[in-house]
């Protein structure tokens, strides 16, 4: 139930996952304890996600429940007991009427209820014990895997970030690895008792009747046959259900978000229009498809009446031939049940094993991608650094063949600030990503106090980097904590120096918590200024010998500004500064000017030697700088 | 809950029928262990063979009767959810379209779709499951119960003992694990913030070599997901054996008491049989109804958050009898103006505004994040209402124009830029469907979105993504502008939308705006003053009120505030110069 509930809440505005609304209950008539909330289904309509190496996956999934071996087979030797006293009790129920029963004996009767009663209480203890380490077996199975690829996703290039919307990635960390936690807590314990109790009960029917064994299998055939006929069918439906489903779905939600222009613009019903129009052909969809998954639930029970309809006749005029007993005929009666139920299901368990298994693969997927830190030699420390980074004659490429930046060269001598001005897309950032080898360069080379960088620690060159990105990103953390970020041992006081520092002190002793005021998730419960300001203590705070300000600052009023401006500047003393400049202040104070355009390096030099050249520069300063009168 | 079934009204025959059918369905599955009673008992014990023969056609008989009714409950209950919950989402979907801007932010977007999605499906299911299986259960155990007391009055006593023990044991089992679902939520909740927080905050974490933090960040939520799912599956865990026990106890029970009856041969044992198989029926019906409960607990509350949106009264309305129109010159007129986002809470967001636009003047408005900018010009199309005071175009109160009429005449552009689906034509012409593409192209020029577009592989047909993710944001703020101006409006106000272009492509914009606009009144709200450098009306706001108003040299003369505003952006020389 949990597990369920969980996987709900995992999608909760994301796609619907055709996993879970396709996932089934075990039929139309058994007790629903599922709490899901998709449709109920049947056996053979869950999604068919097929995985690719199913038995290297298998193991894989193994060595995650290695460490809990022991729980394991505990599992499984609870399992074995409970399915075999579950056998045994039809097979008691059936001597009852034979051996004491008809024959009238109270004792033996006495004895055996007490011998039913206590097979009884076995197989719910074990089945019990059998759940109740499987849960823990699963679930730390499963922290371990949530774990790996968390610590995984750490170590993963930019490069891999952007090429996954955030969604998709959500969906491979909670969904694929709730799927594969569910399938391991149930399906597998399910699938391992189903076995057993077919062949089981299969023996044991073999044991009391061979014939009365064929009787109860006249309808297999039919199960199979219809099965086959429907589900083809019904997986089409419930496919075409899905996919207009997620039509729907997609248009409810950019409607809803940009509800507000819809109104502007007064399209509310043209809006409607389309929404009947998704909704219509979701409903008829959805309908064919209900009403064919809904056949099995009637077809199976029909099949079992008629089942247990023959068992009773021809059993019936067995017993009367006295080929057999009518103890046996009554075993029988219930031995089919238990031998059509697990026959039933077997189908279902395994395509649910076999979408967790495909789940797994995804998420082993991940896991597999090359982290940025592979192939790489021993690395040498950054050590102790002056600051001068020279770039020369470098090239690169975010896509093949669409080069970003073409053959540039630059010195920042220790100590001076160099300003990127330029156009958007012209590449200011991409020189920002090099030097933290967020990317790799195509050619040329990146050097720092004349060390390649490549040959640098990733690490401890980030760490002598100071970054104040465009967008301020905080975490839902105390504000102590996310400025800590800057540097891990830092104490408190130091943590207030640097708040001092970046000039965000004030605002923050005015917040009814001060330092330990927790941050919502994105911080929007400060203003994107005070988010900046918090940024900018870190960096403080971080102590880097090169800075990196991406200063676009368009949303923030400017006087708010005014505060980050003198906040950056105490930040940029005595330190080689990279500066995406949108300010002019910032621009002439800068010791040098680099005019990016179209992936080059168009122009370089001080505000006034630009000016004079009259070229790119003085363009782009008039139109963006001078004011007119 | 209730409130929301008269939706099965219009589709009352399927909803009536498909429980009929059930019912037959389920006569059908009781009669079963009688006649196989009657086989056993009639049959065999009295060697009657025709007896066993007609008695197992009749079997088969009923089974297929049973199959037609669970056929047909299957076929109706199919049509009546799913045409139940096509009508709930429609009528659902349509009140959304009437909400006004102030309940969109009480009820929240994101949780607006996940009442029209998941919640909607929630009670399509529900509905479903009440036709289907919610009326089996309870009839399968009622069924039973009677052919229980019929076969054996006496034996049917320990049903009258097992009944209610598996009722009060199941609820106290939902009762424990209820509260225990919610905290997993939470926990797992915190798991989902964190990782979204480092897919959204990598580089962060990346450029500050935050790995090993974030670990242990994660390491705790996951351990303590793990601890609370345990806990909690544990407890599930016991459901299943604590229900089979029950009903084993009891079978054991019938057999014991059946059977000495049998022997002193006041019972017959086929009737034993048939008894036992009832009371696995009655039992696990039972177990089934009172899982129903708790999800027809979640359903409810998938049925109160729509009943919510359904509930909520949109508070802007058009006016029963609006003005007939007037004149549009475009003149404004903003009369001791104060507004608070809720009526009940807090500080006024803007106080005592009091100001005057020509017809044809360019309106600047400059001020600190949260000083009132965005809710001043939100008052002229009446996406909010005044609190106080009044907004008046030419001359007449915009709460007594005709809503539609109004804000068509106001082109206004959002400071958060929202693009859909479809081509960059769609997406211009939004606001005018049957325009020309003469017409589209034009506002695109005027709004600096025509070169990009047409360097584009597709054009103006290129198809964006949703909300125009295949955009960069300066790219998708001027064609929300081309999309404004195509409207032509009398009144244009842009909010803050030119933020993330560049000078030199806003300054042309600008020239654009004042060449498309003259004649017409044009709001804008800026951070840069190179954006409001040449405004007829320069107004700066400080904290819900308007500080001071002029044109840009009066301003710098007069407004130290301004002056700052300044000299951020230009530094102190230029503007002693300036």
């Amino acid at each position: 139930m949990a597990r369920t509930d969980q996987e709900r809440s995992a999608q909760d505005g994301s796609e619907q996952g055709g996993s879970e609304q396709e996932r089934t209950q075990r039929s139309d008539h058994a007790p629903d304890l599922s709490m899901r909330g998709g449709r109920p289904t049947h056996g053979m309509t869950v999604a068919k996600s097929k995985p690719k190496n199913t038995f290297g996956t298998i193991r894989r999934i193994w060595s995650y429940i290695r460490p809990y071996r022991a729980g394991m087979a505990a599992v499984f030797l609870f399992t074995l007991v409970s399915t075999v006293l579950s056998l045994i009790a039809p097979y008691l129920l059936g001597s009852a009427v034979d051996d004491y029963i008809i024959p009238g004996d109270y004792k033996g009767l006495a004895g055996l209820c007490a011998v039913l009663l206590s097979v009884y209480a076995g197989t719910a203890l074990f089945a019990w014990l059998q759940q109740h380490v499987m849960v823990k077996v699963s679930q730390l199975s499963i922290q371990d895997m949530r774990r790996d690829i968390f610590a995984r996703l750490q170590l993963l290039p930019l490069r891999f970030f952007d090429s996954k919307t955030h969604g998709e990635l959500m969906s491979r960390t909670t969904n694929d690895i709730e799927n594969v936690s569910g399938t391991l807590n149930q399906s597998v314990t399910q699938l391992i008792a189903s076995i057993l109790s077919l062949i089981g009960s299969l023996g044991i029917m073999l044991y009391l009747n061979l014939w009365l064994t064929l009787l109860s299998m006249v309808t297999i055939p039919l199960v199979m046959l219809f099965t086959k006929t429907v589900a083809g069918r019904t997986r089409k439906y419930f496919s075409k259900q899905q996919a207009n489903l997620g039509e729907l779905n997609g248009f409810i939600e950019e409607t809803v978000s940009g509800q507000k222009v819809v109104q502007i613009y007064r399209r509310e019903r043209h809006a409607g229009e389309q929404f009947d129009a998704y909704n219509k052909k979701l409903t008829e969809a959805s309908i064919q498809a209900q009403i064919y998954a809904g056949t099995v639930g009637p077809v199976m029970n029909v099949l079992n009446n008629v089942s247990f309809a023959l068992i009773a006749a021809v059993g019936g005029y067995m017993a009367f031939q006295d080929w057999t007993t009518v103890g046996i005929v009554v075993a029988f009666l219930n031995y089919s049940k238990q031998f059509q139920r697990p026959l039933n299901d077997l189908a279902n368990q395994f395509n649910l094993v076999q979408s967790a298994v495909a789940g797994a693969e995804r998420v082993f997927e991940i896991m597999d991608t090359e982290s940025e830190y592979e192939n790489e030699e021993p690395m040498q420390d950054a050590g102790r650094l002056r600051g001068e980074v020279v770039f020369d004659r470098v090239s690169f490429s975010y896509k093949e063949d669409v080069t970003v930046l073409n053959d540039v060269s630059l010195t920042a001598s220790p100590g001076q600030t160099i300003a990127l001005v330029g156009p958007t897309g012209a590449g200011k950032t991409t020189i920002i990503n090099l030097l933290t080898r967020f990317y790799e360069i195509d050619s040329g080379s990146i050097t720092l106090d004349g060390m390649d960088i490549r040959l640098l620690d990733k690490d401890s060159l980030r760490r002598k980097l100071g970054i104040v990105l465009q967008e301020a990103y905080v975490f839902s953390a105390s504000i102590r904590e996310n400025i800590r970020y800057g540097r891990t041992d830092a104490t408190d006081e130091e943590i207030e120096v640097a708040a001092k520092l970046a000039n965000a002190h004030d605002f923050i002793m005015k917040l009814p918590e001060g330092y330990d005021t927790m941050l919502v998730s994105g911080g929007s419960n400060l203003s994107q200024g005070q988010r900046q300001l918090l940024t900018i203590a870190r960096a403080v705070l971080a102590d880097p010998v090169i800075l990196i300000l991406d200063e676009a600052t368009s949303s923030i009023d400017t006087r708010t500004e005014m505060h980050i401006q003198s906040a950056m500047r105490t930040l940029m003393q005595g330190r080689t500064s990279f500066v995406i400049a949108h300010r002019l202040s910032t621009i002439r104070e800068a010791d040098e000017i680099l005019v990016m355009h179209q992936g080059g390096i168009a122009e370089r030099g001080s505000h006034e030697q630009l000016l004079a050249k009259r070229g790119f520069y003085y363009d782009l300063y008039n139109s963006q700088f001078k004011l007119p009168g | 809950m209730l409130k929301l079934f008269r939706y099965l009204r219009p589709h009352w025959v399927a909803a009536v029928l498909a429980p009929l059918l059930m019912l037959l369905e389920v006569a059908m599955d009781l009669l079963q262990p009688v006649f196989m009673a009657r086989i056993i008992d009639e049959g065999v014990m009295q060697n009657d063979t025709t007896r066993i023969l007609h008695t197992g056609l009749l079997m088969l008989g009923c089974a297929g009767v049973g199959l037609l009714g669970g056929l047909g409950c299957t076929v109706y209950s199919s049509i009546a959810s799913q045409r139940f919950g096509a009508d709930l989402r429609r009528d659902l979907f349509r009140k959304v379209q009437t909400l006004s801007f102030r309940n969109l932010d009480e009820l929240s977007t994101g949780s607006l779709i996940t009442r029209l999605t998941n919640d909607i499906v929630q009670l399509q299911t529900m509905v479903q499951m009440l036709l289907r299986i919610f009326v089996r259960s309870p009839l399968l155990a009622i069924g039973s119960m009677i052919m229980a007391v019929i076969i054996s009055p006496k034996l049917a006593g320990i049903l009258a003992l097992a009944v209610p023990l598996l009722f009060i044991v199941m609820f106290l089992l939902i009762r424990a694990t209820l509260p225990l679902f919610s905290k997993v939520q939470n926990k797992l909740d915190k798991v989902n913030t964190v990782l979204k927080e480092n897919f959204a905050g990598i580089r962060v974490s990346k450029a500050f070599v935050r790995a090993g933090y974030e670990k242990r960040r994660f390491h705790e939520a996951n351990a303590d997901f793990t601890d609370a799912s345990v806990k909690t599956q544990r407890l599930v865990a016991l459901n299943m054996p604590i229900l089979t026990m029950i009903l084993n106890v009891s079978i054991v029970a019938v057999l014991w008491f059946g059977g000495k009856n049998a022997i002193d041969g006041s019972f017959e044992v086929g009737s034993l049989v048939a008894f036992i198989n009832y009371v696995t029926q009655v039992l696990f019906a039972v177990s089934s109804v009172a899982m129903m409960l708790v999800r027809i607990s979640t359903a409810k509350v998938s049925a109160d958050r729509i009943q919510e949106v359904m509930n909520t009264q949109p508070d802007i309305v058009s006016p029963s009898a609006p003005v007939k129109q007037v004149e549009p010159h475009g003149e404004v007129v903003f009369d001791q103006v104060s507004f608070a986002y809720r009526a009940d809470s807090g500080k006024p967001v803007l106080q005592d505004i009091q100001f005057r636009a020509q017809p044809g003047q360019k309106i600047a408005i400059m001020g600190a994040t949260g000083s009132g900018k965005s809710s001043l010009v939100a008052l002229l199309p009446r996406l909010y209402d005044v609190s106080a005071g009044s907004v008046r175009i030419d001359g007449v109160d915009v709460r007594e124009y005709d809503l539609a009429a109004l804000r068509e005449r106001i082109g206004i552009v959002l400071q958060e830029t929202i693009l859909f689906t479809g081509t960059i034509r769609d997406n211009i012409r939004y606001g005018k469907p049957d325009a020309s593409d003469e017409e589209v192209v034009a506002a695109a020029k005027a709004a600096q979105a025509h070169d990009f577009i047409a360097a584009m592989p597709d054009g103006y047909d290129t198809v964006l993504g949703q909300r125009g993710v295949n955009l960069s944001g300066g790219q998708k703020q001027r064609i929300s502008i081309a999309r404004a101006l195509l409207v032509r409006p009398s009144i244009l106000i842009l909010d803050d939308s030119t933020s993330a272009l560049d000078m030199s492509t806003e300054s042309r914009l600008q020239q654009e705006l004042s060449r498309l606009m003259s004649g017409r009144t044009c709001f804008m709200i800026a951070q840069r003053v190179s954006s409001v450098i040449d405004a007829d009306k320069i107004l700066v706001m400080d904290d819900g009120r308007i500080v001071a108003e002029g044109t840009h040299t009066e301003l710098l003369a007069s407004c130290e505030l301004y002056r700052d505003i300044y000299q951020s952006q230009y530094g102190k020389e230029v503007s002693a110069h300036g």
